[in-house]
């Protein structure tokens, strides 16, 4: 169910100023572009990689205009403390979701808004294990990435840093890393109840790293543990896009424009892609641009390449093998609940404060029976969230589920983050219908293969000796996905891949994708440190090769 | 048959910190705001009551002043906002809560001779909805092809459940801080309440 009255309507990224983001209201000053003539990069897509590419791009003196479908919000004016109201944060236009285990889209992956889901997330910020990037080689399965660990790594280093990501000291997975730039936050009881359930397994324990500050930064207060990232920060401590690179974006002298969906990239007689159509303020445009960049995550991008046919590109753009919006992957966020005795009171602090990383690195586990991994973190989730959490998978109501509500403050939780497979019939595909600006509707079609299953089920078998060993009673599990991941992976081979390994579509050489459908493996970490890594790393490549 | 559902939380109200840090001016101006639920736009009086009387038995209500829940679906469908997935085994949203709510009406007739929804006793109307979540249908006719069990989790209960657990009175219920911002929290472990949360609670499994 969405907000009450429809609101944030009008672009407010006009008249060459952008709202400030850091007060109720106000504005800053930014560049405007001619639609006419050509800039020399269209961002599409102003979340995890649209923005992070749109600073560093006009911090190196490039043109640049970073559409976003979604408004610009101010947190300070615009986020209530209220689950309902700050459904407007999420992708609510319908997509047709299929297959044998079709994924709920919308508050559970999809954001619209300028900084995207990064709005909405929870902030976790693990990096992936190196051997996930040679998956294939090192570890027998899923795809390669055309890119080196080290080089991913170095770029982590970057992104942690602009976020000020918080973390502990030791991070007990994985090659050794610097410390995390500000101090780890403190945990909450949520947290600690993982904690104790991991020290009674005999496996490790982290808190979080979380894109949340522990001190100030900047503009930005310290984390003031109101529990709400699902819903919004309200108080900028959350280091989303759009207070730390869509503002430095904006400074270097890039433009912005919000509630600007943009429907088709124009492709000219040489195949090359010429600009965007978009939609704004009641009516189609067009913006001239030297490339193109489709940064709308795993299924907008495919959506819009392939509705951006030509008789030259029949199929769509960078599809001439069939494979755009194929190997899409989610994770598998089953879960498994108890009650303790004492009052958790998960609703305080984000809402994962604590980790575990072991299933992520213990190859050689007896009882390890699936391909790849799973992390899996401590809980938090608010009262509708829950509420609908329990009903959709229990068809619970009536006097047992305010019962089971009212025990709220007695519950803790175990969620992971689960690898699946890269499948090539899991994949976005243009509907029959069509949405109110004439566009195909995304059709998603998602089934989990055997390992996938295998994973889960491990996951919930684990947790649940955890949260017992936790002193949890009365457990139930719950199944869900979270993320999307792939839909146009990056290799090194333009038969089995969308895009090089700069994010180049294959075959038309001005056409990029920056965001999480490049990515080849999922992993079993969340995926925005990733996306912010690897859009960072390709930041980097375009402006060498400019610039060399 | 389950006990009348019974507050750990007796006496606490969040809105007791209405004029205090927890609550922000757009908080504040968003609940204002729904103090007053919109008008019935989208079903027919007939369908509306029904939906009023599905809420009724999703939610038991024992308070002076129930928080109304039907008239934000209403409003939500008649604004055709969705929730960002449609399942490609169900309709669009519009048409699953026409089709659902005149099959649910269809399996009350068919299970209780001819009687509708509305006219069952509350313990029959949840019977009856208990039996058409394990898919146990009289009038499967009437679903067209939607699955049951699917438009009564993923539509019905979902929605009406989280209207609920986002209006204030259902956070006091459950003892939930409420509103935070710009004061959230301090004291985050156990045994450690801020002053400005509920009090402990008491439950009857530890009385």
């Amino acid at each position: 169910m969405t907000q009450d009255a429809p609101r944030n309507d009008r672009p407010r990224a006009v008249n060459g100023h952008a709202p400030d983001v850091f007060k109720r209201e106000g504005q800053v000053p930014m560049r405007e572009y001619p639609k006419n003539a050509p800039v020399d990069f269209v961002i599409v897509g102003a979340g995890c990689g649209g923005s992070v590419l749109a600073a560093k791009l006009a911090e190196a003196g490039m043109s640049v205009v970073l559409f976003d479908a979604g408004p610009f919000f101010q947190p300070r004016r615009d986020f209530a403390s209220d689950e309902r109201e700050q459904e407007k944060l999420y992708w609510l236009d319908p997509r047709i979701s299929d297959g044998d285990d079709p994924i709920e889209l919308g508050a559970n992956n999809s954001g619209r808004a300028v900084g995207g889901s990064s709005v909405h997330f929870q902030m976790v910020s693990l990096r992936f294990r190196p051997e996930w990037f040679k998956a294939r080689s090192k570890l027998g399965y899923g795809r390669d990435w055309p890119v080196d660990w080290r080089e991913m790594w170095r770029y982590y280093d970057e992104v942690e840093e602009a976020l000020k990501i918080s973390g502990p000291i030791r991070y007990p997975w994985g090659p050794d890393r610097g410390r995390y730039p500000y101090r780890e936050h403190e945990v909450n009881e949520a947290g600690l109840v993982l904690a104790r359930g991991a020290e009674a397994l005999g496996v490790d324990w982290a808190p979080t790293p979380l894109c949340t500050v522990s001190a100030p930064s900047g503009k930005s207060p310290p984390c003031a543990y109101r529990g709400m990232c699902k819903i919004g920060c309200s108080i900028n401590a959350k280091q989303s896009m759009p207070i730390t690179y869509v503002p430095r974006a904006i400074k270097a002298g890039a433009e912005v424009r919000d509630l600007a969906m943009v429907g088709r990239i124009e492709t000219g007689a040489d195949g090359r892609a010429t600009g965007v159509s978009y939609y704004r303020d009641g009516k189609w445009r067009f913006q001239k641009a030297e490339n193109v960049v489709a940064a709308g995550y795993s299924i907008e991008t495919p959506r819009l390449l392939l509705n951006s046919s030509t008789a030259q590109h029949p199929q769509g753009l960078g599809n001439a093998d069939g494979l755009v919006g194929r190997n899409l992957m989610v994770h598998a966020n089953d879960a498994v609940w108890g009650e303790f005795d004492e009052e958790i009171r998960w609703y305080k602090g984000p809402p994962s404060m604590a980790t575990c990383e072991h299933w992520n690195y213990a190859d050689d586990d007896p009882s390890k029976n699936f391909d790849g991994g799973y992390s899996f973190m401590s809980q938090g989730p608010l009262p509708g969230d829950f509420a609908g959490t329990l009903t959709s998978s229990t068809g619970m109501f009536g006097d047992d589920l305010l019962e089971a509500m009212g025990r709220y403050n007695r519950m803790a939780g175990l969620k992971m983050v689960g690898e699946s497979m890269p499948q090539v019939d899991n994949r976005v595909t243009l509907a029959d219908e069509t949405d109110e600006l004439g566009l195909p509707r995304a059709k998603v079609t998602h089934s989990f293969c055997d390992n996938d299953r295998r994973l889960q089920g491990h996951g919930r078998k684990f947790m649940s000796r955890m949260m017992r060993a936790a002193g949890g009673k009365n457990l139930f599990e719950t199944q869900s996905t979270a993320h999307l991941m792939g839909g146009c992976p990056m290799g090194d081979d333009p038969e089995t891949s969308v895009t090089d390994d700069m994010g180049r579509v294959w075959n038309v050489d001005n056409l990029w994708i920056c965001d999480g459908s490049l990515m080849p493996t999922g992993g079993g970490v969340n995926p925005a440190m990733t996306i912010l890594a690897n859009a960072a790393r390709i930041a980097d490549r375009i402006i060498d090769a400019r610039f060399d | 048959m389950s006990q009348p559902f019974r507050t750990p939380y007796p006496g606490y109200d969040v809105l007791d910190k209405w004029d205090s840090p927890s609550f922000d001016d757009q908080t504040r101006e968003v609940l204002r705001a729904r103090r007053d639920p919109p008008p019935r736009r989208f079903l027919d009086p007939n369908q509306f009551a029904l939906l009023e009387a599905l809420c009724a038995v999703v939610i038991p209500q024992r308070r002076p002043e129930p928080v109304p829940i039907a008239p934000f679906i209403d409003a939500a469908l008649h604004a055709g906002r969705g929730t960002g997935t449609r399942f490609a085994t169900m309709p669009p949203e519009r048409d699953a809560w026409l089709r659902g709510l005149e099959a649910i009406d269809a399996e009350a007739r068919a299970a209780f001779d001819g009687r509708g929804f509305c006219e069952l006793v509350r313990p029959k109307q949840a019977r009856l909805l208990r039996s058409i979540d394990r898919g146990d249908c009289r009038a499967p006719e009437a679903w067209q092809e939607m699955p049951p069990q699917k438009f009564f989790r993923a539509l019905l209960l979902k929605q009406i459940v989280q209207i609920y657990y986002s209006a204030p009175a259902a956070m006091s219920e459950i003892g939930y801080g409420g509103p935070a911002s710009p004061r959230g929290y301090v004291r985050l472990k156990v045994g450690q309440i801020d002053p400005w949360e509920a009090p402990f609670g008491t439950w009857e499994d530890q009385a």
